[in-house]
């Protein structure tokens, strides 16, 4: 049973030779088979948090600790991270030109696995997964994201998560950007990765869309760089009806 | 004040007669990033001609090659020349080699087109014409290498409704100085695709120029070069759209490497013209410039001029740069060391060009060529 356990956590970035704090004190713990959603209003930092676990060198963590089954995660490099489990999706993925998403995805389970999959094994799988997220096969041959619409970067993202298989999943507003048909094939793929039980998931969102797709089990609302106030489903339905505001109001006179 | 591409492109009259254009000294918009002393008198005409270079032929079915003056009809067919270097290598070619694909002609073998120089204490002078009849579809492989100082012209015909590819490889030897001309004059409802590949040589100047003879014409102009060890590399397009309806697409990748001893130069201009009379026109350039060391220097100047308001699309953009830091973290995120990252990233950028050429065996060659080079440089 994995367990992602972040305590304390600062983290600042450096914008026009200035330091500017975004994380301030950012405690949280996600264990395997649990889903977690992070809401928040824009500028609040919870991509920050996602992105910083990750290991993004425009993030320094000043101070607090990130560890992933006890061992020190703020020690590793960005690829030790994946390869120790972590996965992040990403809001814009990045356009690799001239690289394949079948080589992609190769390298990138050759790298996570330890070994190259065996090629028949492997392609059955990449194909029965894309089948599963409505993905065309020639999606394979074109290159990594290049001319991808929003629905199909998301859905690529989510691929390449199922096929890796982490331990922790950070998914950064996975839903933004999406049709409702889009919305529903990566939330499906979502869902099969947590009822496998060995993954534990932390989706970012600044609506509570997605949330219709994905059952949480714990919702926190993130304001200011800190966890604001943390609860179960029904928190998020109150977000639904009232925002955010409450919180921001308490954060600015705390 | 900047000087716009109208001025320095369409204002200048072409001639046959190299005594109509002024010596360049460097200071004119067309020469200021060429070094000009390393030309070899390629440039001024006093470059002595020799037996430096062969040209041979090799061609399917459908395909005719002759031999003619510089001043036959079939010599002319694209008109003369705007460029003094260009003027030069047709007047003092010894003939001019004309390749006439059959109108209807459907080549399922390339036409090669073989140039190996053997001497770089002489100057060389070449001019093809490439003549494409209406329908045809061809493809079209210039492969230049060995040691040369050549300067050359190759002009093509497209004529109405044929689609031809046409692959230009600089594979030169180190001491290799190489101006040349490829003018491309698409016909109505035809298409060209232009792949010109620059990895050797130490000082490449090409000059790719488009022009439409009637409305409904596409080109496709794909370009990549490695510049390394000293090299001066640099390619000058110009599109120059005078007739409605018809489409421009130019994508230029270029990585660079130098040291301290031998630092080395890219050149990319990227003129666009779109002409009063051209309403309809969709057109969009883009360089991209991977620097990989210190001591490298890439230019990168995209020219748009617009006479109409009335266009489907008109863009450019350019962008020189280090390793795109987002990209190796994306690859990162999921496993891959820093160094595979880097590797895939590099190779990724020179595959999306060599891609684009659609033959296998050369493909595969440029591959090997490209990679020669990466791993000369550890990268």
């Amino acid at each position: 049973m994995s367990i992602l356990e972040v305590r304390d956590l600062h983290v600042s970035v450096d914008a026009d030779g200035e330091s500017r704090q975004i994380l301030r004190g950012v405690d949280l713990t996600v264990k395997a088979g649990e889903t977690h959603a992070i809401m928040g209003p824009n500028g609040s930092g919870k991509s920050t948090l996602a992105y910083s676990i990750a290991g993004h060198p425009k993030y320094t963590v000043e101070s607090g600790s990130i560890t992933l089954d006890g061992a020190d995660v703020l020690a590793m490099s960005v690829d030790e991270r994946a390869r120790a489990g972590m996965f992040l999706a990403m809001q814009y993925p990045v356009e690799i030109p001239g690289v394949s998403v079948s080589n992609f995805l190769r390298t990138a389970a050759t790298a996570i696995r330890g070994e190259a999959p065996k090629l028949r094994t492997w392609v059955k799988e990449v194909r029965e997964t894309m089948e599963q997220l409505a993905m065309d096969p020639s999606f394979a041959e074109r290159n990594v994201n290049e001319g991808f619409s929003g629905g199909e970067k998301k859905r690529h993202e989510i691929l390449q998560m199922e096929l890796l298989k982490p331990k922790i999943a950070l998914l950064d507003e996975i839903d933004s950007g999406l049709d409702v048909d889009a919305l529903r094939y990566v939330s499906e793929g979502v869902n099969r990765l947590a009822a496998t039980g060995e993954t534990g998931l932390l989706l970012i969102t600044h609506y509570t869309r997605i949330l219709k797709y994905i059952q949480p089990d714990f919702v926190h609302v993130f304001v200011d760089g800190v966890i604001a106030a943390s609860g179960g489903k029904d928190l998020a339905d109150e977000l639904e009806a009232s925002g955010y505001e409450k919180y921001q109001k308490s954060g600015s006179s705390a | 004040m900047t000087q716009t591409t109208h001025d320095h492109v369409a204002s200048l009259v072409g001639s046959f007669d190299p005594a109509d254009f002024v010596v360049p000294t460097g200071r004119e918009e067309q020469w200021r990033f060429t070094p000009l002393r390393r030309t070899g008198g390629l440039v001024d005409g006093t470059a002595v001609s020799g037996a430096g270079i062969s040209l041979t032929v090799e061609a399917p079915e459908g395909v005719t090659t002759q031999h003619v003056d510089s001043s036959d009809a079939q010599a002319v067919l694209l008109g003369a020349p705007t460029d003094r270097a260009a003027a030069l290598a047709i007047n003092r070619a010894e003939s001019t080699t004309v390749v006439t694909i059959a109108a209807d002609a459907q080549l399922d073998e390339p036409v090669w087109i073989k140039c190996v120089g053997s001497d770089a204490t002489t100057a060389a002078f070449a001019h093809v014409v490439i003549d494409v009849k209406p329908f045809a579809q061809a493809t079209i492989v210039i492969d230049r290498t060995g040691s040369t100082h050549i300067s050359d012209v190759v002009d093509v015909k497209v004529g109405d409704g044929a689609h031809v590819t046409i692959v230009s490889l600089q594979d030169w030897a180190a001491d290799t100085v190489h101006l040349g001309h490829q003018r491309h004059l698409v016909g109505r409802d035809a298409s060209v695709k232009s792949v010109i590949i620059t990895l050797g040589g130490s000082l490449v100047r090409l000059v790719p120029t488009v022009a439409y003879d009637a409305p409904g014409g596409s080109a496709e102009m794909f370009g990549l070069f490695f510049a390394g060890n000293g090299q001066h590399l640099e390619h000058r397009l110009f599109v120059d759209h005078a007739v409605p309806n018809c489409t421009s697409r130019v994508t230029y990748k270029g990585a660079l490497q130098g040291t301290e001893a031998q630092p080395s130069h890219s050149v990319w201009i990227g003129d666009v013209l779109i002409r009063a009379a051209a309403v309809g026109t969709d057109t969009y350039e883009i360089n991209r410039n991977l620097v990989l060391t210190d001591f490298a220097r890439a230019d990168s100047v995209p020219n748009l001029e617009i006479e109409t308001g009335e266009v489907a699309g008109a863009g450019h953009a350019s962008a020189t740069g280090r390793f795109d830091d987002e990209q190796l973290f994306y690859l990162q995120t999921r496993g891959i060391p820093a160094e595979e990252a880097r590797r895939l990233v590099v190779r990724g950028f020179f595959h999306e060009i060599l891609q684009q050429i659609g033959i296998e065996q050369l493909q595969a060659r440029l591959v090997a060529r490209v990679e020669a080079e990466l791993e000369g440089h550890g990268v």
